[in-house]
């Protein structure tokens, strides 16, 4: 099935986006969920793989100066092809926001979500052309 | 007012919550922003409902409840205005699942949006749909979705299709409206349409035989052609990854190629061409490459392709292998894994990089490593490859040992073809890592051992040895005791030396010291203990010059706050003072445990406790005699464990009373039932001991005439007891147990009773079935006033099984003229292990009024 969910954290492990597809958990179990995962991901080194697993899920991350991209996905899913993933939406942030950092995203947390929304939709992904997941958002703005 | 530069009230919002030190100054200031927006939710605030929604998203993401807000979205989203209903249906993705029943309301909405003139609109509310809709409401929304799919804009079709995906999850009997136009998107030029119509497609296989057909016939061509377009065509600006264009698109249709192929020679055949062609032309330098070769080589391995095509993929797994990026090295074991089914003799050539792997700085790559080479063992390299994982146990990670171990000892215990090897895997395994190892695996050791005859000195001195190293390692000292107290000569007078054994001297009182560590050290458990105790009780036997030495140690133990260590010592001290006579034969060595009965009782039960096992077994009826002396209770639970292993080998016979005594009795002296001499008071003494631990109370001993012949015919009358046993049975109580009654008559008990009613239930068994008893319940009316509309409801602990028959009447007469009666059968599925309980209920009309009474069972006859 793909994608099950999309987490960024910082350095601290506070996460800053989260978006859950398919298995809906309650508040105390994400919670609960995004702290395991992080404590796992953010002990390893930059030469391990980036690969953990956890649970059912296998967590793909890559982090990107004080931010942790962590995203879950089945068993059956293609790791490598998560890890280019994550470099697109990035990419995509950054063309975006320019040179994306925590705040910006904090800030305008909604239109990070819109972004997300535009490239996952129930785990799977809707679009990889930048310009076509940016449309619509540059579209709003211009009419507000 | 911007509805999205969401003013400065989020941007103080997240602020203030930044600037918190603690975690409650944190929760202060998140219940004061929630009690905020409570109080404009119930002014219906229209102005500042969007950031109230944005500020409540922040809310949750930091783990807070905010269900108050889920209204505030459907009224966003029944709003007018695009930016409104974009927060809203963002909000209702987020805070809201299917499970909510708020998410019918929404259904109308999302309805009027899906035929929206605006295609923004449009595309929102199949965004939302695609998360969140629930059976019902994809079987209401499916006819919209379905018309979106044949429409013009490739945004609104690609996200149609992945909606469809959810819809047909969620209700997959919708499936064939699907296949037509699923089939049709691949034929788009559109990549985002193309990838979500490949999606779709790879779900309807995954949901439906006759999708897969029907896909397979009239679209293989076409994935071809788009997986040969996109491989082929020229730099493409908005869809290039490091000079590939599209990585994405490729992956998705290569799996969807997989799943066509399955199975399927024709289709197959058709794809050969391409798959050989992205194979050879993919460059491997980028991991962009590497995951279209990755997914490329899965889809070669699932599929009928030609056997040139497999070499060149399981080549290209070799060349993973031994890249020195990890996250490739990982990916090329977790395909492996897969590749083994395909091609064993390709995966076994890449034993050695595998076996590196294992033991790499990296707990992912290790623990898929693990599984490989776990999957990898054959008879015929099990020795190389066990000795390299056990090597490598001794440097290992502490948080990998356990997992390790597990391995090791499963490889060992599956392809061991010569006792000796096994053994010694086995004490290594043990020395490097005994507190990993499992019970059951210790277990089957010693019963190993103990039918190797011509192994036992080895295993012994082996042990011995092992010992004075590793005391720390809780199951090897307990194997190690259990081995020196069977077999404490062997180990003195160097019995059965082998050829590779080093000649080593041990004497008497080291062997006692060596037992008396593993007894006094402070890391060793009650169990470890106990075991050291018999040990040095037949030690003391078999070496009579170290005897007052035992006897010391053994009184040590006499004050322990442990009850069963305290029993133990103080019976074994009773032996070792009074009972010089009969000692040594008391404490011969254990009977040969049967290997083949213990094998299949693990095999039988995955539980590693034993005692759960036996609760399994209905053939132990030694709990009907069961005493309550108090050895029975839960501190005693490792002893049960660990003389379960000297009962269970015995073989089990048909289960006729007394059977257990038959047990041991059959294992204690084989020869006597055939001689058909008098029993010899040791049988006796040697039923006690091993009781002590097994079956508590049982008060075997006191059936002093059981001759092992005649348990056959249940004779066995409680008669006087000889004097020496009665010593033994200091601290039990003395009057014997009640026989086990043959003819199966219970007496009637009134299981309750109160100021209008009073129940009274007679039971019935059947003997060849134990577990059901039958019970006739009667119920007497004591008051003046008759009751109606009478109901009897009973329930049980979960592992009785009851069938209540209708009652023979609702009503019941005044004063007793007459009763109800109702019959019900109990099926005690741990008969002989837990005495039957139930509760009861009562409802009934008493002068017109409705009266309800209950009470607890607990006064059944035991042995039901």
């Amino acid at each position: 099935m793909g994608i099950r969910f999309v987490v960024l954290v910082n350095k601290q492990g506070q996460t800053r986006l989260a978006q859950y597809y398919c298995d809906h958990m309650t508040v105390s179990e994400r919670r609960a969920l995004e702290a395991e995962i992080v404590r796992k991901c953010l002990a390893r080194t930059d030469h391990q793989c980036s690969f953990v697993e956890h649970r059912n899920y296998k967590i793909v991350y890559r982090r990107y100066a004080s931010l942790f991209f962590l995203v879950g996905v089945d068993n059956d899913e293609n790791e490598l092809a998560i890890l280019e993933f994550i470099h697109l939406l990035v990419e995509t942030l950054d063309r975006h926001f320019g040179n994306v950092c925590e705040l910006d995203i904090m800030l305008h947390l909604e239109k990070a979500h819109f972004i997300l929304e535009e490239m996952v939709m129930n785990g799977c992904i809707v679009e990889t052309n930048k310009s076509s997941i940016l449309a619509p958002i540059q579209l709003m703005d211009k009419a507000s | 007012m911007n509805p999205f530069s969401s003013g400065t009230r989020l941007r103080d919002m997240i602020r203030a919550i930044r600037a918190c030190k603690t975690a409650a100054e944190e929760r202060a200031v998140v219940r004061k922003e929630c009690a905020a927006i409570r109080a404009a939710i119930s002014e219906n605030d229209q102005d500042y409902r969007h950031r109230n929604l944005a500020k409540l998203m922040f809310i949750h993401m930091l783990g807070y409840p905010t269900h108050f807000g889920q209204m505030e979205c459907l009224k966003l989203i029944a709003s007018a205005g695009f930016p409104e209903k974009r927060i809203g249906y963002l909000g209702l993705m987020l805070l809201l699942d299917e499970r909510q029943e708020v998410l019918m309301l929404v259904t109308n909405s999302l309805k009027q949006d899906l035929n929206h003139s605006n295609q923004y609109i449009v595309g929102l509310a199949l965004c939302a749909l695609g998360n969140i809709c629930s059976a019902e409401m994809a079987r209401d929304l499916a006819p919209e979705v379905e018309r979106l799919l044949h429409g013009r804009d490739p945004n609104i079709k690609k996200k149609a299709a992945l909606c469809s995906i959810r819809i047909i999850r969620k209700v997959p009997d919708l499936a064939e409206n699907f296949m037509g136009p699923a089939a049709s998107l691949l034929k788009e030029k559109h990549h985002g349409v193309l990838i979500a119509g490949v999606q779709l497609c790879t779900d309807l296989c995954k949901a439906n035989t006759d999708a897969l057909e029907y896909l397979r016939k009239n679209c293989t061509e076409g994935l071809v052609r788009i997986l040969k377009d996109v491989s082929n065509s020229p730099y493409a600006p908005e869809y290039d990854i490091a000079g590939i264009t599209d990585p994405f698109l490729h992956i998705r249709v290569l799996r969807l190629m997989r799943m066509l192929g399955q199975e399927d020679a024709d289709s197959s055949e058709y794809m050969n061409d391409i798959l050989a062609q992205v194979a050879t032309k993919t460059e491997s330098n980028k991991n962009v490459g590497n995951a279209i070769l990755y997914e490329c080589v899965e889809t070669i391995m699932g599929i009928e392709a030609t056997s040139g095509l497999r070499v060149l993929a399981i080549n290209i797994l070799g060349r993973f292998l031994s890249n020195r990026d990890n996250n490739i090295r990982y990916v090329a074991l977790n395909m492996l894994m897969k590749a083994i089914t395909v091609d064993a003799q390709a995966v076994q050539r890449h034993r050695t990089t595998i076996l590196e792997c294992v033991k790499d700085s990296d707990a992912s790559i290790r623990k898929r490593a693990l599984e490989l080479v776990f999957l990898l063992v054959n008879d015929g390299n099990v020795k190389p490859l066990a000795k390299e994982l056990i090597d490598y146990l001794e440097v290992s990670d502490q948080e990998f040992k356990g997992d390790l171990t597990a391995k090791i000892c499963s490889i060992v215990e599956k392809f061991s073809q010569e006792k000796l090897w096994y053994i010694d895997q086995m004490f290594k395994v043990l020395s490097l890592a005994g507190n990993y190892v499992k019970d059951d695996v210790w277990h089957a050791l010693i019963v190993v051992i103990s039918n190797a005859p011509d192994l036992q000195g080895y295993s012994v001195r082996s042990l011995y040895r092992a010992l004075q190293t590793s005391y720390e390692q809780e199951s090897l000292v307990r194997v190690a005791v259990w081995c020196i107290g069977e077999y404490g000569e062997m180990l003195v007078n160097n019995v059965g030396v082998l050829e590779v054994e080093e000649p080593m001297t041990v004497t008497e009182s080291d062997a006692v010291d060596a037992v008396e560590v593993a007894l006094k050290r402070h890391s060793s458990d009650m169990t470890t203990r106990a075991m050291s105790l018999i040990a040095l009780l037949k030690l003391s036997s078999r070496f009579t010059p170290t005897s007052e030495r035992i006897k010391e140690i053994v009184t040590q133990h006499k004050g322990s706050v442990a009850l069963e260590l305290q029993q133990r010592s103080i019976e074994f001290n009773s032996i070792i003072q009074r009972h010089q006579n009969i000692k040594s034969s008391l404490v011969e060595r254990m009977p040969v445990l049967d290997e083949a009965a213990y094998l299949g009782k693990r095999a039988g039960s995955s539980q590693p406790t034993l005692s759960a096992e036996k609760s399994s077994k209905p053939t132990t009826s030694a709990a009907s005699l069961k005493l309550p002396n108090g050895v029975a209770k839960p501190p005693a639970a490792p002893l049960v464990d660990l003389l379960d292993l000297s009962s269970d080998d015995a073989p089990v016979l048909p289960s006729a009373p007394n059977d257990f005594l038959n047990d041991l009795l059959g294992i204690g002296l084989p020869n006597s039932s055939s001689s058909g001499a008098a029993p010899s008071t040791t049988t006796d003494l040697l039923m006690d001991l091993l009781s002590i631990g097994t079956s508590p109370a049982q008060n075997g001993p006191s059936d002093s005439n059981v001759v092992p012949s005649s348990a056959k015919a249940a004779e066995s009358k409680p008669a006087p007891v000889t004097a020496p046993v009665m010593d033994l049975l200091d601290g039990l109580p003395s009057n014997a147990s009640p026989p086990r009654d043959e003819n199966l008559v219970y007496p009637t008990i009134t299981a309750f009773e109160s100021s209008t009613l009073k129940i009274a239930f007679s039971f019935e068994k059947q003997p060849e079935k134990p577990q059901v008893t039958l019970i006739s319940a009667t119920f007497t009316n004591l008051s003046s006033s008759t009751l109606t509309n009478f109901i009897f409801q009973a329930a049980v602990p979960k592992f009785v099984q009851l069938h209540l028959d209708p009652a023979s009447s609702s009503t019941l007469p005044a004063n007793g003229n007459g009763t109800i009666t109702q019959s019900l059968r109990v099926t005690n599925t741990q008969h002989g292990q837990k005495p039957l309980a139930m509760r009861v209920r009562m409802a009934y009309k008493f002068n017109d009024e409705d009266k309800l009474e209950q009470g607890q069972i607990s006064n059944f006859p035991p042995g039901l």
